[in-house]
């Protein structure tokens, strides 16, 4: 398919309809963003974030409301409402993270057809999905329903997140790429903390409304489709005119020449390694809650100090990782996360500060490594494989941490709690130290980003 | 494919005009269900007559359940005659979400509004009612037993601890002495062994406590995907199973059966369970007359006859059956949840 006249007119980064601002950042010499690693560029082109990045944000902040909405609801509505018994509802948890992971790759495979255009086609397919399944969940009542739905709604997310990333890599300077999710994930995470709210006003406004809270959340997440298509450009333009030239010589099957690439492999690997002794969220809230005999009422408020910090250090963090290189920033977030597992294993004292400490340490585990990792592997891949290259990094990533999750559990039963958290730590400190092995050679972010940016 | 895009203008046209058309629909669905919602605090034309007053909870010439009929007492804690239960209600003005109470002693889990959202407590309440102390709940309300001696009380909720993955719940009991003493804020704690082995599992849920004394009592511990009833002790906190495939057990006066839910093979599994009393000195099962699903923690109303709830035009309506498998059940009461039958 050729590309649009407007898209080849305009083939500088940042091709962005909105794009009042798109101008300064389009006309970032090259060669400064070659000359590379030097801050300074780095920190100017930072203040003007390609607003494609912007409006992906926005759609993600307007999707994550949208859907912890219903997430904060559903255990009240099937328990009040229902009167069903959610117990057990986790058991195809191992069925969702497969398809899951088949659903992402595929994702990926598909949004890197077109010659660009897919990446949006895909998302918007994958937010449209999630959305669909909020009126549903009015008509369903009984939980192998209720599941099917909820099944649905995660393929729809499996779907949109290669290609999301994929757009936001090349809509932002690789100078300024970190930064960039830093900023989409901080957007991200504020809707997320947002949604419950909505939620909670909601029924307060009408009691028992959950059919209300369900309408709106579809009309939230709608609205965050319309924003898609509509400010979205159709073919985010890549960050260097050299990428449509290099087209044509990628071979058909993207995923096995990227997996040719050492760097990609170097990163995958990496990725799964430290997947593997990364504990799921649950599991670190219930230790935690165990080890330091928390105050029951505190239970339901651990996942938001880890999203707080994520939301605050997000940005921060995505800006250091454009200093100082993204995988040596990656590697620092799961020392972060080492350091966490270090309190766990603390005597019980402490209580409340230490409590703070490793939500800290976890919030901050995510900032340095969601959408870093994002960044690290789009600096990697070709940008005509880009959503591809992504999906398969962040499926190896999910699956091993999948894994991770049985093993932990095995682990729980056979050990306890203190020696699966110890296993664990001492698995993640030799994995963080293979990593930093493998990853040596190419820390600092002047590697070059071929095709795009031939040295 | 080869569209021209459109202008910027059209653009923000076109999402003004989402945005009308969505927050019309947001509004309009919001407004329906608080019109919906004002309604039920108006007592509705036929319903049971309600009204304030006094309640005691060891007046054993009355019965106690949480009211759901539609009007201004809704969700609270009502009195009516024993020998009468669809007779007039007397209404405590205390709500709760799940209520138990034996030898005047009452438990309540009722929600707390708070500002940027609703919590959960579990309230002592003495024989008028009154507080006597209360604890913070990590989750939604499910179960809540009292001790035949009104010195020990439990309950249950349940804990999604993980806001990414919506679909992980876990349950979370715990029991305390009404005195304040002794708090056991999770069962799971609790050493468990199911035949004959210690079970150490993160998967360990334990639910739906029936007390024998105040010290050892019967509850549902679940591991690997199966349940079992399993005998408490809190002086030794051990978790022994007993016998598999039992939820909520709730034990009769005189501490010989055990009324549950048993979750039957081949049935819908939208339906899974049904009505079973176990005898414990033989721990030989039987159904009873009642051929629907339950999902409740039924009461012994005497040594012979079972109460629960099922769903019903106001939320849930309070049917009966036999212990021993003959008969057939009957609604008891309309629009009540969580009966007492104070001896």
């Amino acid at each position: 398919m050729p590309p649009t006249p407007r898209t080849s007119a305009a083939s500088g980064p940042a091709d962005v309809y909105l794009a009042d601002r798109s101008g300064p950042s389009a006309a970032a010499p090259t060669g400064e963003r070659r000359a590379g690693t030097d801050h300074r560029p780095g920190r100017r082109a930072a203040s003007a974030l390609p607003s494609t990045v912007l409006v992906l944000g926005t759609v993600s902040l307007i999707t994550d409301i949208s859907s912890e909405m219903v997430t904060a609801v559903l255990p009240l509505y099937l328990v009040a409402e229902l009167g069903l018994s959610p117990l057990g509802f986790g058991v195809l948890d191992g069925v969702y993270n497969g398809v899951g992971a088949l659903v992402r790759l595929v994702g990926g495979r598909l949004s890197d057809r077109g010659g660009g255009t897919g990446h949006k086609a895909v998302a918007a397919v994958g937010y449209g999905l999630s959305a669909l399944c909020k009126p549903l969940l009015l008509l369903v009542h009984s939980l192998p329903l209720i599941g099917a739905v909820l099944a649905v709604d995660r393929t729809g997310k499996g779907l949109r997140t290669a290609p999301r990333d994929a757009m936001i890599s090349l809509a932002a300077e690789p100078a300024v790429r970190g930064r960039a999710f830093g900023v989409h994930r901080a957007m991200d995470t504020a809707g997320a903390l947002c949604g419950p709210l909505v939620a909670f006003v909601l029924l307060r406004a009408a009691a028992e409304g959950y059919d209300a809270v369900f309408t709106v959340s579809f009309c939230v997440a709608v609205l965050g489709v319309v924003v898609l298509l509509l400010f979205v450009p159709r073919r985010v333009a890549a960050t260097s005119q050299a990428a449509a030239e290099q087209a044509p010589d990628v071979p058909r099957t993207p995923v096995r020449a990227l997996l040719k690439r050492p760097e990609v492999r170097r990163l995958t690997a990496c990725a799964v390694l430290l997947g593997l002794t990364t504990l799921s969220d649950s599991f670190l809230y219930l230790t935690l809650q165990r080890g330091l005999d928390l105050p029951t009422g505190w239970f339901p408020l651990l996942p938001l100090g880890t999203a707080a910090a994520f939301l605050l250090l997000a940005v921060p963090l995505g800006a250091v990782a454009d200093r100082i290189g993204r995988r040596r920033l990656f590697l620092a977030g799961h020392l972060a996360l080492l350091c966490a597992y270090g309190l766990l294993l603390v005597p019980p004292a402490g209580g409340a500060a230490l409590a703070g400490a490793v939500l800290v340490l976890h919030g901050a585990f995510y900032a340095a490594t969601d959408g870093v990792l994002a960044a690290a592997t789009a600096d990697a891949v070709p940008e005509d494989a880009r959503g591809s290259g992504l999906a398969v990094v962040q499926t190896g990533q999910t699956a091993a941490r999948f894994v991770c999750s049985l093993a932990f559990g095995a682990a729980w039963t056979a050990w306890g709690a203190g020696t699966a958290v110890l296993t664990a730590a001492l698995g993640l400190a030799l994995a963080a130290a293979v990593s930093a092995f493998l990853l040596r050679r190419a820390v600092p972010a002047q590697t070059p980003n071929s095709p795009s940016e031939p040295a | 494919m080869n569209h021209t895009p459109l202008s910027r203008s059209a653009r923000l046209f076109l999402l003004l005009v989402a945005v009308l058309v969505l927050g019309g629909v947001a509004v309009g669905a919001t407004l329906h269900a608080a019109g919906r919602a004002a309604r039920k605090e108006h007592t509705r034309a036929g319903g049971p007559s309600v009204a304030s007053g006094a309640v005691r909870l060891d007046d054993p010439h009355r019965s106690l359940f949480r009211t759901m009929a539609w009007g201004p007492h809704r969700d609270e804690i009502t009195a009516v005659p024993a020998d009468r239960p669809d007779g007039p209600r007397t209404a405590s003005g205390v709500r709760c979400l799940r209520f138990h109470a034996a030898a005047g002693t009452g438990i309540c889990l009722q929600a707390v509004h708070g500002t940027l959202r609703d919590t959960y407590r579990a309230v002592v309440l003495d024989r008028r009612l009154r507080p006597l102390r209360h604890y913070d709940l990590a989750g939604t309300p499910t179960r809540a037993r009292v001790s035949p001696s009104g010195r020990t009380v439990a309950w249950t909720v349940f804990v999604s601890g993980d806001s990414y993955a919506g679909t992980a719940f876990s349950t979370r009991t715990s029991v305390v002495g009404t005195d304040g003493r002794r708090l056991d804020a999770n069962l799971e704690t609790y050493a468990l062994t199911v035949d004959g082995h210690r079970v150490h599992a993160a998967d360990i849920n334990v639910w739906g406590v029936t007390f024998a004394d105040d010290t050892r009592f019967y509850a549902t511990a679940a591991t690997g995907g199966k349940t079992y009833l399993v005998r408490g002790d809190r002086a030794t906190r051990t978790l022994t199973a007993l016998h598999p495939n039992v939820e909520c057990p709730s034990l009769s006066p005189d501490g010989t059966r055990l009324a549950y839910k048993k979750r039957v093979e081949g049935a819908d599994p939208d339906a899974p369970w049904r009505l079973y009393v176990l005898d414990l000195r033989t721990l030989h099962e039987s159904p009873t007359g009642e051929h629907r699903t339950i999902d409740d923690q039924a009461v012994w109303r005497d040594d012979h006859t079972l109460v629960y709830a099922l769903p019903g035009d106001f939320g849930a309506d309070l049917w009966t059956v036999p212990a021993d498998g003959s008969g057939a059940p009957h609604r008891l009461v309309t629009a009540a949840l969580a009966p007492v039958f104070p001896r």
